[in-house]
């Protein structure tokens, strides 16, 4: 049985105007739709990570897990013991005027140990005296470590973590992801790793789930989708990445932009943007099969 | 050489004491190049393109130095003398396209303005630059965008006319700080095909800050690597990326994550950069350095050559 399991699992927000304008301009209610019904499992010791572009829906997915926003649709079955969250900005996630002690031994404030807490901060390469500071006196890097820190005191056995190293320089990212590597293997985790960097995901995932415009439309090991990619959308992205051995060479210029959220185009959401497109693309929308959600793929055009 | 920079230093006076912010810094730039300007956060990247252009936050100032653009010296020019040089010889391209452009005002009038400012040209011929400007930087159907305001178009758009913004006099500098960093990759990879574009196209000079070495490796001819105000290496982009000197820069190479089918561990570089109230002596790396010997502790390098780069390293120094 996996850890966890999402089931056809969607979330419109509504984005109506205010109700006196609805009703003197006689618009009727507007609702987003950002994540379309998302179904995939995550085995217990493993990371998932879902990638995509800014307004893809991965982040609500991170937050529809745990349960920061209800579903609209669909069910989502943990069968774990626990689940905490790493967020993206560590300036932003701790409270300035809070000791980092206090901020580290929130969750279990009933609890009531200091000791644990010495060993929380240890766990992350701080120093148990650290415990004594305020935020403002370490550096952005140190800061996610003590994001880490809370998220470990209750002993949770699965970690969403939304973008963790992307507010980080790179040297410093490289230690944040040998640190979440070395607690997996130690505490025997299990991650969703939400991240728009192809790079970063290809050195922390096992499995990827690619989103584009709400939906997942490529899931597979990550060995697979970082040495053969079947959808077009990953292929563009993986074309899109900076490569330093490339160097002076041009990159595969990418068409187009990510859709309006509001205004899906019909059919495959890629297609305007797509080489493969044809009419059944732009009417029929593919379902998610065998790892991919492609009419072009299943029709063995590409 | 379109702009050559030599032992600028920039301090801002504090209360508890001065802090040096860049001690130091050469570089040239020639017509038609790009050098990439890298470094992690605090390196002082922004602070050597704002001191370029004379936008310095109070109280920082340039303490000493030279700047000449064009064989001419303007880092002593009277400010209104600058201003007029700012938009005209040097353009610039910051980070978040919402902040350059004045959301009240339609993209077309904002050209407009910029090019009736800077050059002699009447109205029509203004709104015909505009249009070929936009064309140039690849925003589709100009004519029926051009009375658009700023929050009508994606991030990807605002940054090409900001882009367009800043070529609009023809400058011969185009300073670009992290042009590409609030960007989706899908999109930043067309703005660097547009800088690169530029400088090859118009001969222009372009210094690219960047802290992402995948943006370098593809955009720029030769890259400088900033560590705690100063440049620490410098050299050909192939070189400094495929055989760096320095051992800062040995790390930031290996930190970067790349694309690979297997899971693994990245090498790290130990402890964090120092913060400009606390630079130790010597060389500013030596804390976190695996090769550190006593000189290092002691003695603070100049940029030495390392094979066809140069790295401020005492590693370098002829025996």
């Amino acid at each position: 049985m996996p850890l966890l399991e999402l089931d056809g699992v969607s979330r419109d927000f509504d984005v109506s105007r205010p109700w006196l304008n609805r009703v003197i301009e006689r618009e009727p209610r507007r609702h987003l739709r950002a994540v379309d019904r998302v179904s995939f499992a995550i085995e217990k010791g493993e990371t998932l990570a879902l990638v995509g572009e800014s307004g893809c829906g991965k982040s609500t997915v991170a937050r529809l897990i745990v349960g920061l926003y209800p579903p609209t649709e669909g069910g989502i079955a943990f069968a774990g013991r626990r689940m905490q969250m790493i967020f993206q900005d560590p300036y932003a996630s701790l409270n300035p005027r809070w000791r980092v002690r206090d901020i580290v031994a929130e969750p279990i404030r009933f609890l009531g140990t200091s000791q644990k807490v010495d060993a929380l901060l240890r766990q992350v390469g701080l120093s148990p005296d650290d415990g004594e500071k305020y935020p403002h006196e370490f550096s952005g890097g140190q800061r996610q470590r003590i994001s880490i820190a809370r998220a470990l005191a209750g002993e949770p056995d699965f970690l969403v973590c939304d973008e963790p190293t992307s507010a980080l320089d790179v040297s410093v990212q490289a230690q944040i992801l040998n640190l979440m590597l070395d607690l997996q293997a130690r505490l025997a985790l299990t991650y969703l790793f939400i991240s728009h960097n192809l790079a970063v995901v290809s050195q922390v995932a096992d499995r990827v789930g690619v989103m584009y415009a709400g939906r997942i439309v490529e899931l597979a090991r990550s060995a697979q989708i970082f040495s053969r990619p079947r959808h077009p959308y990953t292929r563009m992205l993986l074309d899109a990445v900076p490569d330093l051995s490339r160097s002076g060479r041009a990159r595969t210029a990418v068409a187009g932009e990510v859709p309006n959220p509001l205004a899906l185009p019909t059919g495959c959401a890629f297609h305007p943007r797509c080489p493969y497109a044809n009419e059944r693309c732009r009417n029929e929308t593919p379902p998610l099969e065998d790892g991919v959600a492609c009419h072009a793929v299943r029709e063995k055009r590409i | 050489m379109i702009l050559d920079v030599q032992n600028l230093r920039v301090e801002f006076p504090t209360r508890r004491g001065t802090l040096t912010a860049l001690d130091g810094v050469s570089f040239s730039i020639a017509p038609g190049e790009v050098l990439g300007v890298v470094g992690e956060s605090g390196a002082g990247k922004s602070i050597t393109g704002m001191a370029l252009i004379r936008l310095l936050e109070p109280p920082g100032r340039i303490a000493g130095g030279e700047v000449m653009l064009e064989g001419r010296r303007i880092d002593n020019l009277p400010h209104e003398e600058m201003r007029k040089l700012r938009g005209r010889k040097i353009g610039v391209i910051f980070q978040d396209p919402l902040t350059s452009l004045n959301p009240l005002y339609t993209i077309g009038r904002q050209l407009e303005e910029t090019i009736l400012t800077h050059l002699p040209m009447g109205k029509s011929e203004a709104r015909s630059r505009a249009l070929s400007l936009l064309r140039e930087v690849g925003i589709p159907a100009p004519e029926a965008r051009y009375e658009h305001y700023p929050h009508q178009f994606s991030g990807g758009m605002r940054q090409r006319v900001v882009i367009a913004l800043a070529l609009a006099a023809e400058p011969k500098l185009l300073i670009a700080d992290e042009p590409t960093t609030a960007l989706d990759v899908s999109i930043q990879a067309q703005i660097i095909a547009l800088l690169k574009r530029i400088a090859r196209d118009r001969g222009a000079a372009v210094m690219l800050i960047t802290h992402d070495m995948g943006v370098i490796a593809e955009t720029a001819q030769r890259v400088a690597v900033m560590y705690a105000g100063r440049i620490i290496e410098i050299g050909a982009a192939q070189d400094v990326i495929h055989a760096p000197k320095h051992p800062y820069t040995v790390g930031l190479m290996g930190s970067i994550p790349r694309i690979s089918a297997q899971k693994h561990r990245l090498v790290q570089i130990e402890g964090a950069m120092p913060r400009l109230n606390a630079i130790p002596p010597g060389c500013p790396f030596n804390p976190r350095c695996p090769h550190r010997f006593d000189r290092c502790v002691v003695e603070r390098p100049d940029l030495l050559p390392a094979g066809s780069s140069r790295a401020a390293c005492w590693l370098h120094a002829a025996a």
